[in-house]
């Protein structure tokens, strides 16, 4: 079973330059948590503190923003992809 | 160094002037690896806010996701401010994300001059490059 996620630029310092990394797992949690096993650090980047996906990362699961569907615990099956994509943000202060 | 056309530098002001007092943002994409902006994307501001801008979601992912069909990447990232200097902000600096990208900023707060400028922002230090304009 593989999920494809497609990593931003910017985190490719974790995947040894890979844009492209395989995971399992039947939730977007449990996929980030298998990924680290392999790639430490990466989910640090992308789960805050207090466990949830941080605020200036989207995280897409094919074609949705998983804001919008149920966060970390949105179900993942094989054949998906997940894509990262840091914010593009920033303003006056 | 940026070098631009004056007709991507025209839109960028254009675009900054037309969503004034909100601040204004999109992309110009270009070949991978080229340094060249090529495609200008003037991009929703999510927030709709005047000190703050944020690529919305949805349009982020189709613009990125277009860009890596087209073997492309983002060349540009600006955005404006609009009642400070252009210059990155804290903020500006710790969202930077772009590691190759020319991050322009364009200041609207005086009528009748816009100030047009271009920096490097990587790993938090920011790094003001000269913009040439190729007519």
């Amino acid at each position: 079973m593989a999920i494809e996620v497609r990593i931003p630029t910017i985190l490719r310092t974790y995947t040894d330059g890979a844009k492209q990394v395989e995971g399992t797992g039947s939730t977007l949690g449990e996929l980030l948590t298998d990924l680290e096993q392999r790639h430490g650090g990466l989910r640090d980047r992308l789960i805050d503190n207090g466990g949830g996906l941080r605020r200036f990362v989207n995280v897409y699961l094919n074609d949705e923003d998983v804001r919008f569907l149920s966060g970390l615990d949105t179900p993942v099956k094989d054949g998906d992809t997940v894509t990262v994509l840091p914010a593009v943000a920033g303003g006056a202060l | 160094m940026l070098t631009i056309s004056r007709s991507l530098y025209d839109k960028i002001v254009a675009h900054a002037r037309a969503d004034h007092p909100d601040e204004a943002c999109g992309v110009i994409a270009g070949p991978a690896g080229s340094d060249r902006p090529e495609r200008f994307i003037a991009m929703m501001n999510a927030e709709r806010s005047p000190t703050f801008y944020r690529f919305d979601s949805a349009e982020q992912f189709r613009v990125w996701r277009e860009m890596d069909d087209k073997d492309e990447e983002p060349v540009v990232i600006y955005h404006s401010h609009t009642a400070t200097e252009a210059y990155p902000s804290r903020t500006d600096i710790s969202y930077a994300s772009e590691p190759q990208a020319h991050y322009v900023l364009v200041s609207t707060r005086d009528e009748d001059t816009t100030e047009f400028r271009s920096f490097r922002i990587t790993d938090g230090v920011v790094t003001e490059e000269p913009v040439t304009v190729v007519e």
